[in-house]
């Protein structure tokens, strides 16, 4: 039952169901409308970005797909409605999600990082596949997660979540305030991530969206602007338009 | 010079028999931030399952064993239930959490004394338990070997559990960020329902050792209230959410009230052995507001 919904699909129709389905999401936080009706789709086996300036929600619809954000509209991840399900029944369903800081627990090890989230799921985790992503993680496997260095820290965020095998990746601004060289790391790591799974990413930095996704969303003012294909971001004048950014 | 090492032994148990207490109160805040009023009543509930239990039981060595069981699986199970049916719909209402638990301690402690009366009771103790143990000179109540062995097996239990047990890792993570312990697909409502009845059975477990160790032999309905202000005392001085830190707090408290009670007594003043652990408390939030291995926050 789960494997069949996990691929998607509907075998009498031939079409696939999106891996996300989101339809009029609404969020209020502390009084102030935040999502005001977001429409959006993930179709699944590609990658989707999720752009906007900020402050315009795009974390915010992460947090509410996976319920850790209380909101209201139809949301359907891999085949199910799961409005109203708590957070950790979402995310059996077969998520992943790597928040915005991070949040590796501090005070655990690199080795009871991964291990929580090992003991998460049902099925076998694959360090071997964590460490070949991540070989900077088995060498530091006893350290404190709270001494990593924030590239470290990321590895670490992601590394956690494909201990187990997803059908869909939430990440949010996987390379925001990382090196060059941790940047370079982290998104070779998603690139090979994405031929199995289907991601969606929160992303500020236009050359990494354009390597990684085939689609786009951008939110503006708590709901969608624009939505299209990621090879639109060749062009300047729309980027600028629609980010208010230069390439 | 033996006399201070037969006091120092007597201190240190005292101290392991308020480690047992703290210790569910200290996990329970440090993981869910819940401040239980009726840790108390869990310990008295303890108490009397073990009184109960020892009243269909032969007074033999070993069935002492029984009734520390039924002490700590009757403190678990109050536990579990009341974090079941009354914590778990107040998560994130600090106010509502107190009032409740107070509440809750009110009534239970009623029902305790409309059934059972205002009257100590007396429960049946081993006679390995009322004996000494003699070395060199000094004669030391076994009852201080047991509160001593019981406060180091609990202490050694919760360390490895949090240490090396998944439930443990869990518990640690999410008392640094539970929302993202969810985040990760774990029901972080099985694992405070988990902390809550371990911390009930560790008081319970102290409720029998009080009451056979330090109160005489006695089951009383109110002997809860009286130690749970001792429990949080040893929980602010060891630091909130401490494990470590509240074992430190309570082999110190236990020793300066002891000291204090045998040293500085002679001028008729009974309760001053209460009030140096409070003159401690204060000298340790004036220097040390944490406490002496409280998180940051």
């Amino acid at each position: 039952m789960r494997a069949t919904e996990a691929n998607g699909g509907d075998a009498r129709t031939g079409t696939a169901e999106p891996a996300v389905d989101v339809a009029g999401l609404r969020v209020t936080i502390q009084g102030s409308v935040v999502l005001q009706g977001v429409d959006l789709t993930v179709p699944r086996g590609e990658v989707t970005a999720l752009l906007g300036r900020n402050g315009v929600g795009k974390t915010t619809t992460l947090r509410a797909l996976i319920g850790l954000q209380a909101g209201s509209g139809n949301v359907r991840i891999l085949g199910h409605a799961t409005r109203g399900w708590p957070v950790h029944k979402i995310i059996r369903l077969g998520i992943g999600y790597v928040p915005e800081d991070r949040d590796v627990f501090a005070k655990l090890t690199v080795a009871e990082n991964l291990r929580i989230a090992q003991t998460a799921q049902t099925t076998t985790a694959n360090y071997d596949r964590v460490y070949a992503l991540f070989p900077e993680l088995k060498v530091r496997h006893r350290q404190l997660a709270g001494t990593l260095s924030g590239g470290q820290q990321q590895m670490l965020a992601i590394g956690r979540v494909l201990l187990t095998e997803r059908a869909l990746l939430l990440v949010d601004e996987p390379t925001k305030g990382l090196s060059p060289k941790f940047v370079s790391e982290v998104v070779d790591a998603l690139e090979r991530v994405r031929q199995t799974t289907t991601i969606l990413i929160v992303e500020q930095n236009v050359h990494v969206v354009r390597r990684l996704a085939q689609h786009v969303v951008v939110l503006d003012h708590g709901t969608v602007a624009h939505t299209g294909d990621a090879s639109e971001l060749e062009d300047e004048n729309l980027v600028r338009r629609l980010l208010g950014v230069a390439r | 010079m033996s006399t201070f090492v037969a006091i120092t032994i007597s201190g240190l148990a005292l101290g392991a028999m308020y480690f047992l207490v703290a210790s569910g109160l200290s996990l329970i805040y440090g993981l869910m931030e819940v401040l239980n009023f009726a840790h108390g009543v869990f310990l008295t509930l303890g108490a009397y399952a073990g009184w109960a239990a020892a009243q269909y039981l032969p007074q033999q060595g070993w069935t002492f064993i029984v009734t520390a069981l039924a002490a700590t699986v009757a403190g678990a199970a109050v536990a579990a239930v009341t974090e079941l049916l009354l914590i778990r719909p107040l998560y994130g209402k600090p106010v509502s959490q107190i009032l409740v638990t107070i509440g809750l301690d009110l009534a239970l402690v009623g029902l305790l004394l409309g059934g059972f009366g205002s009257d100590s009771r007396a429960i049946a103790v081993p006679a390995w338990l009322t004996a000494v143990t003699t070395i060199g000179s000094e004669h030391i109540p076994n009852g201080d070997w047991l509160s001593l062995g019981l406060g180091l097996a609990v202490l050694g239990l919760l360390t490895w559990f949090l240490r090396y047990t998944r439930y443990g890792i869990i518990i640690r993570a999410g008392a640094e960020n539970r929302d993202m312990v969810s985040a990760l697909g774990i029901d972080v409502g099985r694992a405070f329902t988990l902390v809550f009845a371990i911390g009930g059975a560790a008081a319970g477990l102290a409720g029998l050792l009080n009451s056979v160790v330090f109160s005489s032999a006695l089951v009383d309905p109110t002997q809860g209230d009286q130690l749970l202000i001792f429990a949080f005392i040893v929980v602010v001085i060891g630091g909130l959410g401490s494990i470590t830190g509240s074992a430190i707090a309570a082999l110190l408290v236990g020793l300066v009230q002891v000291y204090v009670t045998f040293y500085a007594n002679g001028g008729g003043l009974a309760q001053l052995g209460n009030m140096s652990v409070v003159l401690v408390l204060a000298i340790v939030l004036l220097v040390r507001p944490r406490g002496l291995l409280g998180r940051t926050t």
